[in-house]
């Protein structure tokens, strides 16, 4: 009996009904994925803003699905990094690409889950009944990002913009400092600590004692099995090239133990404990875009598209950073536990587990809280320990840290990801395989997601062996 | 990409300055375009004055048939009076001929209406194969049609051209792939296409709207992100087939464009995979429902003379240009969805007709995809399918637009029409190959090179 300990006992009673209401619910499938190579900041796509990318990425999935001209549901995308003038970005970029404009979209952000967030919207409305297909992802780029102008500069602008006499206008402009011209540049700082997201991590690798051999050797296995998933061609139809960028830019295949070794830390250089983090082990900024397009199993039967895997549940979560005793991105540690118990689930039952690598030592830190007995009970308000991941499961095909992470654009590409591991497991053992997709964000907010094989559904030609052309 | 010369010998001051010092003056030639007459004015039907001369007849009654054409085609016997010229196209009914004598007439019939040809007019010569099996006159004067259409294609000017349609013994005029070919080299379409010769060697093939030949069909093109394969699947989709375009995963941007201009379906693969051939059956097959035709259009050069020839230049070229083919052919052939009057086509090359220096492995395997068509076609004719391939000459493509600019000049200008092709005249070969109504010509390599004077 897998242990199953709801997060907050006030909502025990209601454990039965609600998953009773899930099953009641009909399926929403992952039909494939699309996602541009993911490139290094200031690298190739620096001239490219999310609109561009955005709009790339749907043309790729639509043309690999022969959606031209089709009406879809809905498309929710987002991006962390926004222009004011993107403010309508996904509808923008539905109408730029070669879907029907007659495709609604909105817009959605949840930080680094901004894209995982959206799949769990399209899935939960194709649950519903609301929609029959959609396109859930996201896009962000650092190369473009929006600067802001100062404090002083702004309410100069503003007062100027409202001035009715030069006179006025030029008055509002003479307050101006010269300090106030320097533009306020883009900041991934948390608003509440004024700590970045690589120094938050640093406390919490500090505090796990996470060692810096073990986050390189994450590090080396994201190179190694991305690169080797690339030479397999598994990113055949995951991914369509952009600006002649044909692979993932800071894909390191030759990389080895020793040259992540040799790298200066990067984070936590200020602590009394060794600094372990580098930019060897640390994500690094990145710009692309990727979508995923979900629909029920009928509208995928109707247009003869594959159907790789169902979105079974998902789980959001918060901790207090702030003023808890949890570290910034641990929030999975408690969205996973609670998505499990729904499901009935242990860490075994998983074939694979897709932990995003904000860091390296973010999923080990993460790791090493499930295998705690002390931290599972008093934090996680488990029996005892959740158990640990078989790395031989975790991240097979290489993740953020060798892939890069355009913050909105990773759920996409995981569950992507994910979705077409379970469907060709699956194939290969006739039983249903299943993933975890772990995704941490700033904020203290963390989202996990269920993806599961669809039984009895392969993408064969046997499958239409009736010879109707439809 | 752009040939800037045919525009400036075609007006204006260019065209005296030309005209004086005797400069070739290439045309822009006849394409086709939605709607326009098939010909470019009436056409002239002309038989041999031996035998019943009833097969002109009948090819005259064939032209005039609703199902041949626009309804407003005019045929004429004749060329009493002279209000009906220029000539759109003349055709030469040789198919009775028994002995070289009997090409005097018709010969003759034809000189006299060549001056009164159209711009971008045809002739099209219709006769039967010669083959060892017949009398020694028969041959003589069955072969000695092509060298007169050869010829005749050389003489022509302002863009018209001289094919001849090739008929085996056993072949009734009647048989769907003779008027199909007819109306091919009667239209613009094959505006590129010049001295060249197809042979229908079977009454195999069924009739088609032309408005919409290949509806229903469910094509590949493989190398289909740029250049000609581009232009393949964009002139497959327009005839009405639903198009997979097929490209090697670093081209998927372009590919991707593709297939949303056409309302296809994108897959990136590299064709020299083990498995390609069974991942597009099941691309097609899942998607569309069937595979109906194949067109092996990606290629590659790794240009080098042969005393400088590495292995991998070598190996690469033959892999993908020939054993790629081969292999998705096998798999093709293997399948159960394959079998509804399919269809292959192969890009050959005119390299792998003539040769070309610093192109061993090129022509090689272009030499060996023409080898390949015939005995695969011989094949696929126990499912009422056919392989053939295209041998483009000199295309404007991003291939040439690299070449060395005088080499390029002269290769343009080698040919009888005196300038190179476009991407679009080597698919509308491919196009017309992969119909329905083709499935009588089978095994054989039709040339899309102007009569380029490399390449036989």
């Amino acid at each position: 009996m897998p242990r199953r300990t709801p997060a907050a006992p006030g909502e025990d009673h209601s454990s039965t009904a609600q998953a009773e209401a899930r099953r009641a619910l009909r399926d929403a499938v992952i039909v494939g994925g699309n996602r541009i190579p993911f490139a290094r900041a200031g690298g190739t796509y620096a001239d490219a803003g999310n609109k561009d990318m955005l709009t790339a990425a749907l043309d790729g999935l639509v043309a690999r699905f022969g959606l031209q001209g089709e009406r879809l549901g809905e498309v929710v995308a987002g991006s962390v990094l926004k222009h004011s003038r993107d403010f309508n970005l996904t509808r923008e970029c539905v109408l730029g690409s070669a879907l029907s404009p007659t495709t609604p979209a909105y817009d959605l952000q949840q930080a680094c889950a901004t894209g995982l967030e959206a799949v769990v919207s399209v899935s939960n409305k194709i649950r519903l009944g609301q929609i029959e297909s959609g396109v859930a992802g996201g896009t962000d780029t650092i190369s473009d990002a929006p600067i802001a102008v100062s404090e002083g500069l702004r309410h100069a602008i503003l007062k100027a913009s409202q001035a009715k006499t030069l006179s006025a206008r030029l008055k509002a402009f003479a307050a101006v400092r010269p300090g106030d011209l320097a533009p306020a540049a883009p900041r991934t700082d948390e608003p509440r600590t004024g700590l970045s997201m690589g120094e938050h991590q640093a406390l919490t690798t500090a505090r796990w004692g996470i060692s810096r051999e073990d986050q390189d050797a994450v590090a080396l296995a994201s190179h190694q099995n991305l690169a080797a998933a690339y030479e397999a061609g598994f990113f055949d139809d995951l991914v369509t090239p952009f600006r002649g960028l044909a692979r993932d830019q800071n894909l390191r295949a030759d990389t080895s133990a020793e040259k992540l070794g040799s790298l200066k830390p990067a984070f936590g250089t200020s602590l009394p404990t060794p600094a372990t983090m580098t930019a060897g082990n640390s994500t690094p900024l990145t710009d692309g875009a990727s979508v995923v397009l979900l629909a029920s199993r009928d509208w995928a039967d109707e247009h003869d598209l594959p159907v790789l895997a169902r979105v079974v549940d998902a789980e959001t979560a918060a901790v207090d950073y702030v003023h808890g005793h949890d570290g910034l991105l641990m929030a999975p540690a408690h969205a996973v536990p609670r998505l499990l118990a729904r499901a009935g689930l242990s860490l075994d039952d998983l074939d694979f587990v897709e932990i995003h690598e904000a860091f390296a030592s973010t999923v080990l830190t993460t790791l090493a809280a499930w295998e705690d007995d002390e931290y599972c009970r008093t934090e996680l308000g488990l029996d005892g320990a959740l158990g640990s991941v078989d790395r031989s499961r975790l991240n097979v095909v290489g993740s953020s840290l060798a892939a890069g992470h355009p913050f909105a654009a990773t759920g996409g590409r995981i569950v992507a990801t994910a979705a077409k591991l379970v469907a060709a497991r699956a194939a290969e053992t006739g039983q249903v395989s299943r993933a975890l997709v772990s995704v941490c964000a700033a904020g203290g907010l963390g989202v996990a997601a269920l993806i599961e094989s669809v039984p009895g559904d392969t993408t064969t030609t046997d499958a239409t062996a009736d010879g109707g052309r439809r | 990409m752009s040939d800037g010369y045919i525009s400036l010998v075609n007006g204006g001051l260019g065209a005296k300055v030309a005209k004086t010092l005797g400069l070739p003056r290439p045309s822009v030639l006849r394409r086709f375009t939605e709607g326009a007459p098939l010909t470019a004015g009436p056409v002239l039907v002309l038989g041999a004055t031996t035998g019943t001369g009833e097969d002109s007849d009948i090819l005259a009654q064939l032209l005039m048939s609703t199902g041949f054409a626009a309804a407003d085609l005019e045929v004429h016997r004749t060329v009493v009076g002279t209000e009906h010229v220029p000539w759109g196209a003349v055709v030469l009914v040789l198919t009775e001929v028994t002995h070289p004598d009997d090409l005097s007439a018709p010969a003759l019939d034809l000189a006299s209406t060549l001056r009164s040809l159209a711009p971008g007019g045809r002739v099209v010569t219709v006769s039967r194969t010669a083959t060892a099996d017949d009398a020694p006159a028969v041959a003589a004067a069955r072969q000695g049609v092509e060298g007169l259409l050869r010829s005749v294609a050389k003489e022509l000017r302002g863009g018209a051209t001289a094919n001849g349609v090739v008929l085996t013994d056993d072949v009734d005029l009647a048989a769907p792939s003779v008027g199909a070919a007819l109306r091919f080299l009667l239209s613009a379409k094959s505006a590129y296409v010049d001295g060249q010769t197809l042979t229908v060697g079977s009454a195999a093939g069924s009739a088609v709207d032309w408005s919409s030949p290949l509806d229903g069909r469910v094509a590949v093109v493989t190398g289909a992100a740029r250049g000609i394969g581009a232009a393949i699947a964009e002139t497959l989709a327009r005839d009405g087939a639903r198009v997979v375009v097929v490209d090697v995963p670093a081209a998927g941007e372009s590919l991707a464009a593709v297939a949303n201009r056409i309302k296809g379906t994108a897959l990136q693969l590299d064709i020299t995979a083990p498995d390609a051939g069974e991942r597009i059956i099941e691309h097609a097959v899942s998607r569309h429902g069937s595979i109906d035709i194949v067109v092996h259009n990606a290629g590659i050069t790794r240009d080098k003379l042969l005393a400088n020839m590495t292995p991998e230049k070598w190996d690469a070229v033959l892999a993908v240009n020939l054993a790629a083919q081969l292999r998705i052919d096998d798999a093709l052939m293997r399948s159960e969805h394959f079998t509804d009057a399919p269809r292959i086509v192969s890009l050959a090359s005119t390299s792998g007709i003539a040769g070309n220096r610093g192109q061993t492995n090129y022509a090689t395997s272009k030499a060996g995809v023409i080898g390949m068509v015939r005995s695969t076609g011989r094949l696929m004719a126990k499912v009422d399918g056919t392989a053939n391939a295209v041998a483009p000459g000199f295309i404007e493509t991003e291939m040439t637009a690299r070449m060395p600019f005088a080499t390029r000049e002269v290769a343009r200008r080698l040919s009888s029409v005196q300038q190179g092709g476009l991407p679009i005249d080597v698919a509308e070969a491919v196009a017309f190959l992969a119909g329905p109504a083709a499935g009588g010509i089978n095994g054989t390599t039709l040339r899309v090179c102007g009569q380029n004077m490399v390449g036989a």
